[in-house]
Parts: C-alpha cells; sequence; structure tokens
C-alpha cells in the first residue's frame, strides 16, 4: 500500500493555523454543499412533474428569504477573510532577529548564501526552533520558492527583493519547489529543504569547505573596493548619509515621506541612487546599475545590516 | 400575428443553400451556427492537448514528453480553451442565436459588425494556430514577463497577435449586445420582462467592452518589448515585471466572470423551464450579474498574493473577493428555490443545470479558500488552483454551454437529440469531471505545483485517478458530440416548443425560425417565465406549434 498522504507534513510554527484555516473552509464547504445538493434533490425527487400538463403554483419570491441569503453569508465571509488575513499577517511579518539566508533563483537552480558565507545549491539546511527570514531575488525571470512542508511560499522577481521568514519545528527532509512558471526545466528547479536541530546545524556551518569569510565580511571588503566609504562615513558629515544603524529604520526623504530603509530600499539606493533622495542630500550618488551583481548586492546589504550591530 | 401561419416550409436553413450563403451571411442564426462549428473545433483541439497532459501525468516521471513539449501542452491548452473557446462560447453562439429572438427582434443591432466579429475571431485563431503549427508557446496562457518578452524560444509573438486580434472579435460583440439590448426590444419588452438570459448577456457584453482593451494593450506592449526592445516588464530593460501581472489581471479576472455569467443566464432559462416555474427572486438574479461584472473589476490583485504586492493591498482584494460570494451565493440559492412546489422534469438540460448547480457551488466555495490570505500563500499556483479553475470553467461553463445547447438544439436544427443517450452524456461527463478534479484538490493542499511535468513520486496515485477521470470525461464529451451530429440527419423533427417553455423563442418563432425570426413584431404583454394557470390554458392544446395560440394574441 503506497503512502496516500491527504495532507503535508506540519514542519513549521505556522502550518497548523493554516491547515486551520483549511479544515474551517472545508466545514464551510460541507455545509454548503450538504445545503444545496440537498434542496435540489430533495425538489427534484419531491416535485417531479405527475402529468405533462401539470401547472404548478407560481411563487415570484420572498424578501425575507432574499435578505437571509445576501446576509448569513456576507458575515460568513467577512469572518473567514478576517480569520485569513490574521493568518496572513503573520506570514508577512518576520519576528524579530531571524537568522538570514540570501537566495538567488536563476534558470533553474537556487543559489543559497548563509550570512556566513557558506553557500549551496538546491539545497537549504536550516535550525528548528529560530526564526529564518529568506531575502530573495531572481538573476532572470520570475521563480517562487515554496515549502509546502512550511506553508510558505513567494514569488522570486528580477529586480527587487521579496522576502519570507519561516520557523521550522521538526526535523526532517522538506520539498523546495519552484511555483511560478520559469521556462523549459521548471519541473526541475526543485530542492530540498533539511531542518536540523541547532547543534547540528551549527556543526554543519562548520564543517566542509568553510567560506573564508562572512557575507557581511565580503560586504565590507566590496564596499572598499567600491569606495562608499568616501561618501557614506561612520559618523554623520559626510556627503552621503551614514549607514551605520540605519537597516530597517525609518528614514525621512526630501520629499517629506518616510521609508523604511529594508534590503529593498538598499538594493534600489544602490542601483538606483536618484530614485529616493534622503532629505538634506543631494543626488550626486552615481548609479551602480549594470556595474554590481546580485551576489556582491546580498552581501553590500548583508554588511550594511551588520552595521547596526556596532554599539 | 401568429407567426406560424404563415409557415411555408422555409427556415434559415433552407431558404438558401451554398458555402457563399453562409460565409456571407448577416443572419445572426447562421453566424451563431458558423460560431459553433468553429469553438467545437477549438474545442476538440483544445481536449487532445488536455489528453496528452493526463498521458504524461500518469507517471511521476517526464517520460512521455520532453519538457519542452510538455510545456507548449499545457501553454496551448490553455490559450485555446479560454481564448478561442470559452470567452466566446455561449455568447458568440446561443448570445448570437438567441437574443433578437428573446428580445423579439429579427437581427442584431449591427448584423454587419456582427459577421465582422466572427472572421476577426477567426483570423485571431487562425494566427495562434499558426504559432501552433510552427511549434507553439511555451509562457503559459498567462504570458508572464519577462519569460515572455525576453527569454522564451517560442512562437511567443505570433499567438500573442493572434489573441490580440481576437479580443476586438469580444469588444464588437459586446458593443452590438448592448445596443440590441437597449434599441431593439419588442414592444411591451420592458427591462425587467426580459429572461434572466438577456440580463446575463448585458452584464457579460459591459464586462467585454471594458476589459478587453486592457488585454489588447498589455498583449502589445510584451510583444513590443519582446521584438523591439523597449523597456517596459523587463527590469533589466528598467522595466517592472509585477506590472505586468496588475494589467493582465485587471482583465483576466474579470474574463472569468465573462465566462461565467452568460452561464448563468442559461441555467436560469432552463431550470425555469423544467420547474415551470417563474424564477425565483427574477430581480435579485438580474442585479446579481451586475453586482458581479462591478465588483469583478476590483478583485485582479487576488491572483498576487504572493507576488510581492504589499500586505494591505493583499487584504483589500481579499475582502473585496469575499464579497463576490455573496452574489453568487444569493443565484445558487434562487436556483435552487425555483424548483421548491415546480414541476419538475429531469430532462438532459435540465440534468446538466442541476449538474453546473453542484459543480459550480463546489468551484464558488474552493475560491473562497484561495481569496482567504493565509491559505492562498500554501495553495496558490499548486494544483488546487488548477482544479478550482477547472469547476468553475468546465464543472460550470462548459456543463452550461451544453445545456443550453442541449436546450436550444431543436430550436437551432429543427431536430431532437435523442433523450436517454443525453442522459448518459451527461451521467459520463459528470462522473468523469469529478474523478478527474477532486484530486487535484488533494493534490494542491499537498504542495504539487501546476505546469510540472514531473512530480515527487508520493503524488502518483492522485494523478492516476485524475487520468482515469480525464478518459471517462473525454468518452462523455465524444459521445455527445457524436449524438448531437447523428440528430441531426436522424433526430425526430421538433416541434415549434417541444418543452412547452415560455419566452418569445418558443412561443412566438418557427422550428427552426424564418430568416427573419418574425413576420409580425410581437407585442410583450407579460412577464417572463409565465408559467402560472391563468397563462397556460392557451398553450396547452398541445406541442403542434401551428395550433398554438399566441400568448401575445390573447393578452
Amino acid at each position: 500500500m503506497p503512502d496516500f498522504p491527504l495532507w503535508p507534513e506540519q514542519a513549521s510554527s505556522v502550518a497548523w493555523q493554516v491547515d486551520a484555516l483549511y479544515g474551517l473552509l472545508l466545514a464551510l464547504t460541507v455545509l454548503f454543499i450538504v445545503l444545496v445538493f440537498g434542496l435540489v434533490i430533495v425538489f427534484a425527487i419531491k416535485y417531479k412533474r405527475k402529468s405533462d400538463d401539470e401547472i404548478p403554483e407560481q411563487i415570484h419570491g420572498s424578501i425575507p428569504l432574499e435578505l437571509a441569503m445576501t446576509i448569513i453569508p456576507l458575515f460568513m465571509a467577512i469572518g473567514v477573510f478576517t480569520l485569513g488575513a490574521d493568518v496572513f499577517f503573520r506570514l508577512q511579518r518576520a519576528p524579530a532577529d531571524p537568522l538570514e539566508v540570501y537566495v538567488i533563483g536563476k534558470q533553474w537552480m537556487w543559489k543559497l548564501q548563509h550570512e556566513s558565507g557558506k553557500r549551496e545549491i538546491n539545497t537549504l539546511h536550516v535550525p528548528v526552533g529560530q526564526p529564518v527570514r529568506l531575502t530573495m531575488t531572481s538573476e532572470d525571470v520570475l521563480h517562487d520558492f515554496f515549502i509546502p512542508a512550511f506553508r510558505v511560499k513567494k514569488d522570486v522577481v528580477p529586480g527587487r527583493y521579496t522576502t519570507m521568514w519561516f520557523e521550522a519545528t521538526k526535523t526532517g527532509e522538506y520539498h523546495l519547489f519552484c511555483a511560478e512558471f520559469c521556462g523549459t526545466q521548471h519541473a526541475y528547479m526543485v530542492g530540498k529543504v533539511i531542518a536540523m536541530e541547532p547543534g547540528d546545524y551549527h556543526d554543519w556551518l562548520q564543517g566542509g569547505p568553510v567560506a573564508s569569510m562572512s557575507m557581511a565580511e565580503a560586504g565590507e571588503k566590496q564596499f572598499a573596493q567600491l569606495g562608499c566609504q568616501t561618501c557614506h562615513k561612520a559618523e554623520s558629515g559626510g556627503r552621503g548619509p551614514t549607514l551605520v544603524g540605519i537597516f530597517n529604520e525609518p528614514q525621512k526623504l526630501d520629499n517629506g515621506t518616510e521609508v523604511v530603509a529594508d534590503s529593498d530600499f538598499l538594493r534600489e539606493s544602490i542601483l538606483y541612487p536618484n530614485a529616493k533622495i534622503l532629505e538634506g542630500y543631494q543626488a550626486i550618488m552615481p548609479a551602480y546599475k549594470g556595474q554590481i551583481n546580485d551576489q556582491s548586492l546580498n552581501q553590500l546589504v548583508a554588511y550594511i545590516k551588520s552595521l547596526n550591530e556596532i554599539p | 400575428m401568429n407567426a406560424h401561419a404563415v409557415n411555408s416550409g422555409k427556415n434559415y436553413l433552407n431558404e438558401t443553400y451554398g458555402l457563399k450563403s453562409w460565409l456571407l451571411t448577416v443572419d445572426h442564426k447562421r453566424i451563431g451556427i458558423m460560431y459553433l462549428i468553429t469553438l467545437t473545433g477549438f474545442f476538440i483541439l483544445g481536449g487532445i492537448f488536455a489528453s496528452l497532459i493526463r498521458i504524461e501525468l500518469l507517471t511521476a516521471k517526464g517520460d512521455m514528453f520532453e519538457a519542452e513539449t510538455y510545456n507548449r501542452l499545457f501553454t496551448m491548452h490553455g490559450v485555446v480553451m479560454i481564448f478561442f473557446f470559452l470567452i466566446p462560447s455561449i455568447p458568440a453562439v446561443l448570445g448570437n442565436f438567441l437574443l433578437p429572438l428573446m428580445l423579439g427582434t429579427r437581427d442584431v443591432a449591427f448584423p454587419r459588425l456582427n459577421l465582422a466579429s466572427y472572421y476577426i475571431y477567426l483570423a485571431g485563431g487562425l494566427f495562434t494556430m499558426l504559432a501552433i503549427v510552427l511549434g507553439g508557446v511555451d509562457t503559459g496562457w498567462t504570458f508572464y514577463t519577462p519569460y515572455s518578452s525576453t527569454y522564451s524560444n517560442s512562437f511567443v509573438a505570433l499567438a500573442l497577435v493572434g489573441v490580440f486580434i481576437n479580443g476586438f472579435s469580444s469588444i464588437l460583440t459586446g458593443v452590438n449586445f448592448i445596443v440590441t439590448i437597449h434599441k431593439m426590444r419588442a414592444p411591451g419588452m420592458t427591462w425587467f420582462r426580459l429572461p434572466l438570459f438577456v440580463w446575463a448577456h448585458y452584464a457579460t457584453s459591459l464586462l467585454q467592452v471594458l476589459g478587453t482593451p486592457v488585454i489588447a494593450i498589455t498583449l502589445l506592449l510584451v510583444t513590443f518589448e519582446r521584438i523591439f526592445h523597449i523597456g517596459i516588464f523587463n527590469p533589466r530593460l528598467g522595466g517592472d515585471p509585477v506590472l505586468m501581472q496588475h494589467l493582465f489581471w485587471f482583465y483576466s479576472h474579470p474574463a472569468v466572470y465573462i465566462m461565467i455569467l452568460p452561464g448563468f443566464g442559461v441555467i436560469s432559462e432552463v431550470i425555469a423551464c423544467f420547474s415551470r416555474r417563474r424564477v425565483f427572486g427574477y430581480s435579485f438574479i438580474a442585479f446579481s450579474s451586475l453586482a458581479i461584472a462591478i465588483l469583478g473589476f476590483l478583485v485582479w490583485g487576488h491572483h498576487m498574493f504572493v507576488s510581492g504586492q504589499s500586505t494591505y493591498a493583499g487584504m483589500v482584494f481579499s475582502f473585496l473577493t469575499f464579497l463576490v460570494a455573496v452574489p453568487s451565493a444569493i443565484k445558487i440559492f434562487n436556483w435552487a428555490f425555483t424548483m421548491y412546489k415546480g414541476s419538475i422534469q429531469l430532462d438532459s438540460p435540465m440534468l446538466y443545470a442541476l449538474g453546473f448547480i453542484g459543480l459550480f457551488t463546489i468551484g464558488g466555495l474552493t475560491g473562497l479558500f484561495l481569496a482567504t490570505l493565509g491559505l492562498d500563500v500554501h495553495m496558490h499556483d499548486t494544483y488546487f488552483v488548477v482544479a478550482h479553475f477547472h469547476y468553475v470553467m468546465v464543472g460550470g461553463m462548459v456543463m452550461a454551454f451544453l445545456c443550453g445547447v442541449h436546450f436550444w438544439w431543436p430550436k437551432m436544427t429543427g431536430r431532437m437529440y435523442p433523450e436517454s443517450i443525453g442522459k448518459i452524456g451527461v451521467l459520463l461527463i459528470y462522473a468523469g469531471f469529478n474523478l478527474t478534479f477532486l484530486p487535484q484538490f488533494v493534490l494542491g493542499y499537498l504542495g504539487m505545483p501546476r505546469r510540472y511535468s514531473t512530480y515527487p513520486e508520493e503524488f502518483q496515485p492522485l494523478n492516476i485517478m485524475s487520468s482515469a477521470g480525464a478518459s471517462v470525461l473525454g468518452l462523455g464529451f465524444g459521445l455527445t458530440i457524436l449524438m448531437l451530429l447523428w440528430s441531426l440527419f436522424k433526430g425526430e423533427k421538433a416541434s415549434a416548443n417541444p418543452y412547452k417553455a415560455k419566452g418569445l423563442e418558443w412561443t412566438d418563432v418557427d422550428t427552426p425560425p424564418i430568416t427573419h425570426n418574425y413576420v409580425d413584431i410581437p407585442v410583450v404583454m407579460e412577464e417572463a417565465y409565465a408559467y402560472g394557470p391563468d397563462h397556460h390554458q392557451q398553450t396547452k392544446s398541445g406541442d403542434e406549434s401551428s395550433e398554438t395560440v399566441k400568448e401575445t394574441d390573447v393578452v
């Protein structure tokens, strides 16, 4: 007898919440199916035509009934919407201080890099019991990072970062699929996520070919090579804003609006510096579009993020 | 003004003969028949693609076709079925044939434009066919950028041009119907005496006229980026790939309602006839069609919850999507209550209509799973979406189309189909359909992504069930098509009103209708679906149409 599961393993902190929503909607579906099929079948049998010239009594409708079939589904719909939105918020907002992993999708492989600098392809090792945030981009077309056992999925879009997070709760190996059609070998752009005990994860990070430097260190090197520090100094007063302590913090723009300096904002500011100018600064930074690849961008972002930890 | 009294044996089918008399006709009925023939061809072609897909998915490995071939198969299945079968199906065939008959007029407002619409549709179809013959397209029917505009090595531009051209056919048909419904109603045919089929087509036509230009522009922009490298959607050229999704779904979500609303119209007519009851809550059904049409324009972002769209946009789109559930529920319950205390006859069209109610209920409810933000993140782009979409489009729309084709077949062809074989066809289609697509809901929740030619082995048992169901479904469609063809030659001759139905197309028009439908334009004195005893005495004299006294003569 082959394994015949009806739902995937629950291996993340949100999985049970998503499954609870699924159960609720299944119950509502069964309720309505029984109601509608019941009405149709009972009427079809009870009011079967008895003679060819039978003329039934004519009923035009019923306002109370119409109101009931408007208002009851409306309230049910609002209820389900609210519960679904609540779970969505949890899926969208990563807890504080997650482990960061950078993901680059390309036809047809996943390139992953941990903050320590360790890289892997089509396999992602994560510890259980700790939130992990993926910062993702694509080198070519749209992809989508999908881990069914964790009930998480997000499109991976060229030209920008998208992020998603999860917390594995159970050790094991899980499917990783590309869920957005990306060309010929789309169905082969699969891999696995290996959730490990934190100790094992730590050992794994240390084992094998060890990266010569962490992502932040590599980013620091890039930062120096590109000469960024001539304007972006550790203290304020440079020609550009200081990058110390800005990551994920709100920044004021010269048009009076505010923007959070998240990874996507930093990416945009490196590639297209004039898109958004911070208040009190000039549009003098050269654009790095075409000068710098996704890998180096990830390292620069990791470096700028690490500047938050400087006391 | 008894039209039947002057029946000289001439009708729209035998008035003139020869290929030219068909190809150059401006008769809305003949144009409807030409659409029916062409659409059936596309349906069979799309069905062949679907069968090949199901054969590949019998095994977990990608062993039947190359990945490249498989990608082309599902793309062409989608493109052919959606743009060249589902969107035109009911409006172009049944709408064309019936709207003037139901309104009590001799043709649509712009008969020549109507013929032009057909040829535009045909031209679009030929372009897309050319793309298929040359080697096909592999982008998925959604044509997402930058894959479609830059990376794909298939005949994308040709297929896009085909779909672009086809859009004009849809727009012109919509314009034609709107004007016809506004201006060509017979005396006494007030808005609230219109059959619900007409209301549904009115709502559909609005969507066609307002939505189709957006997809036309979008596809043109994709074509420009592909051919001239003008940066619109590809970030390497400074574009935004997600913008294309917004534009695409701004049309393609309403397009789902373009496909399903006319089906609602058919179901209202058929359930009323086979229950001999006025449609329960007539005005609620009429206005719920308009409500769906309006809300349909405001929910496109529910296709993009995981695209990187903002959390708050996602919430607004989710909420508005839930609101669509309300008019849909109103329709379902009103149809069910139409049967209450009716006089119910379970002939083939009625079985199709009841099948529609069941499958559309499941299709609609599973749509709510996908509208639920927290749940859609997991289900997006899995087989759950595929199953939901097919429940609405095949379980809903194709069932409604077949329902209407069976119901009006005697009127269109003058022949009856054999009822017993009709019923076997419905049952095969119903059973085969559920066996095909129910397992896909489970596959989707398990996490099987769509558009995969190969999949992990644990998904195989459910895929085998699905493929087995598809063969039963194919058998049902095949049997039904053969039966209808057979009936053209050997079917029993139909009387003017074999079901004793109400509606001008049954009570005031010959079977098959004469070329200009009415000798004298009828005067309408009563509401639609007047099945009550007051109205019945006059028509119960029997099936013989020539003896039937007209409602309008009596009142």
